[in-house]
């Protein structure tokens, strides 16, 4: 038997390691968004406070940055990362090809669907490289409302020199809006986002070893 | 008005200054301490207490380099909004940092605006001097005011483009920095290019009156490209230099160049 072994021919080499369930560019980026949004928010959150829209501030304990220049240094130095990593995250994920091969198609009735399944928990979580309808749809918005907050923020940051990104957002105070009620979708999507991985550890996982 | 107030006045400026300074400084060294607590932010560097002088120091690159970014953004041809007469805030806010009844009490009588560094006349003017300046040369701008904090109002301001009193003065505009210093102590100081801009205005009148105490009489710089705390009112002295300068909010952690 061990004269068999020896002479095993190449074939019969351990399989190759299956591609992890996230590649690793997507892990990378991932946490460096978190980083990121953790820093763009709390800081914002000060920031807020220093002239609130509506009628509440966030508690100071919770904020980032000390006094509104603290909050405005931070909130500038981390709108680079914030930025260019999801840059990154989008050019190689179109690239690559794995947004359209993940995310599409969804339809509204997939999501209806795939919605009504995960309230009844009967929605199946058993192979993590295929995202239900529910989790393309929450995705995409995540992806999208950044992109607004980016832009929103550019149009808050030069009201002048990007006159026309303002005036697309109805003006200075039009854009803080925007800004302001894009940042609370993006909290509510987090929210909802670490609930899930609560109840689904081994997503977690995936995100850190990729397997 | 005898000398030995005026000193009073100025030790009670810099009194002010000093305690606002004093005041602030607390809630910067304790940001440090509230941003351990947030875990995520934690796994930037370990962070210790003992990395808050390299964490404000990174920051600090950061800001510089947004001074850059902002620089190269900035475009002398792109002009800020205006608006109709009807769009004004009424009533105007009051913005310093200090209280209205606070604010300097500038005696036209005794006004000189002083002159200095890369300026080839730096003889100083009086009032009456400036207007007659500005009298046939008079701009005016309905332009919206930007507050770093967020709030913004519509004024309308009038005086002279501030251009043609740097080329009256024989300022060297290829100098990089334009300072100014304030009666209230305040102190700020713009780059080279947006002291150019066609809507740098040297205000002496808001809504056509004369420029009151509370908005910076007897001048303010308004700058409707940049943020609130790079308008100086209460003007009373312009110099021209290549050494940075600073200002009281920028020296406390505000971005310098503050464009918009």
């Amino acid at each position: 038997m061990s004269t068999l072994t020896k002479s095993a021919p190449p074939a019969a080499k351990p399989p190759v390691r299956s591609r992890p369930v996230q590649p690793g560019w997507l892990r990378v980026t991932h946490w460096l968004n978190v980083l990121a949004v953790l820093v763009m928010v709390t800081s914002g959150w000060r920031i807020y406070n220093a002239s609130p829209i509506f009628g509440f501030r966030f508690p100071n304990d919770i904020t980032l940055g000390g006094w509104l220049g603290g909050a405005l240094r931070w909130h500038f130095a981390a709108m680079w990362l914030l930025a260019l990593n999801g840059l990154v995250y989008l050019l190689i994920n179109l690239a690559s090809g794995r947004l359209s091969r993940r995310f599409f198609p969804v339809t509204l009735r997939g999501v209806m669907r795939d919605a009504f399944a995960a309230l009844r928990g009967r929605l199946a979580h058993d192979d993590p490289r295929h995202y239900n309808q529910v989790q393309r749809v929450a995705y995409l918005f995540a992806v999208l409302d950044l992109v607004l907050l980016v832009a929103s923020g550019l149009a808050i940051w030069k009201p002048v020199q990007l006159g026309w990104l303002c005036t697309l957002f109805g003006g200075f105070q039009g854009a803080r809006l925007v800004h302001f009620l894009a940042m609370a979708a993006l909290v509510a999507f987090v929210a909802v986002h670490v609930v899930m991985v609560a109840l689904v550890p081994r997503t977690l996982r995936t995100m850190i070893t990729g397997r | 008005m005898s000398p030995v107030v005026r000193d009073g006045e100025a030790i009670l400026h810099e009194a002010r200054a000093l305690m606002t300074r004093r005041v602030t400084e607390p809630s910067r060294r304790a940001f440090l301490a509230r941003t351990l607590s947030l875990g995520g932010v934690a796994l930037l560097s370990g962070c210790s207490l003992d990395d808050n002088a390299s964490v404000e120091s990174a920051l600090d690159k950061m800001s510089r380099w947004n001074d850059r970014v902002q620089a190269a953004l900035f475009r002398q041809d792109v002009l800020a909004p205006t608006f109709p007469e009807s769009s004004i805030t009424r009533p105007f806010p009051f913005n310093a940092f200090y209280s209205m009844d606070e604010a300097p009490v500038v005696e036209e009588a005794d006004y000189q605006l002083e002159l200095s560094g890369l300026i080839a006349d730096k003889a100083p003017w009086r009032l009456d001097a400036l207007r007659n300046f500005a009298s046939p040369r008079a701009a005016q701008q309905i332009t919206r005011h930007v507050c770093v904090e967020g709030w913004s109002a519509i004024g309308r301001w009038g005086g002279v483009t501030f251009s043609d009193f740097l080329r009256r003065i024989g300022a060297d505009t290829t100098a990089r920095y334009v300072g100014f210093k304030c009666a209230d102590d305040y102190y700020t100081s713009i780059d080279m290019p947006t002291a150019l801009h066609p809507q740098t205005l040297l205000a002496l009148t808001y809504d056509g009156q004369t420029l009151p105490r509370e908005y910076g009489f007897p001048m303010k710089l308004r700058i409707p490209t940049k943020l609130g705390y790079k308008n100086p009112k209460h003007i009373r002295a312009i110099f021209v230099t290549n050494t940075y300068p600073g200002g009281y909010w920028e020296d406390q952690g505000y971005n310098w160049f503050g464009g918009s």
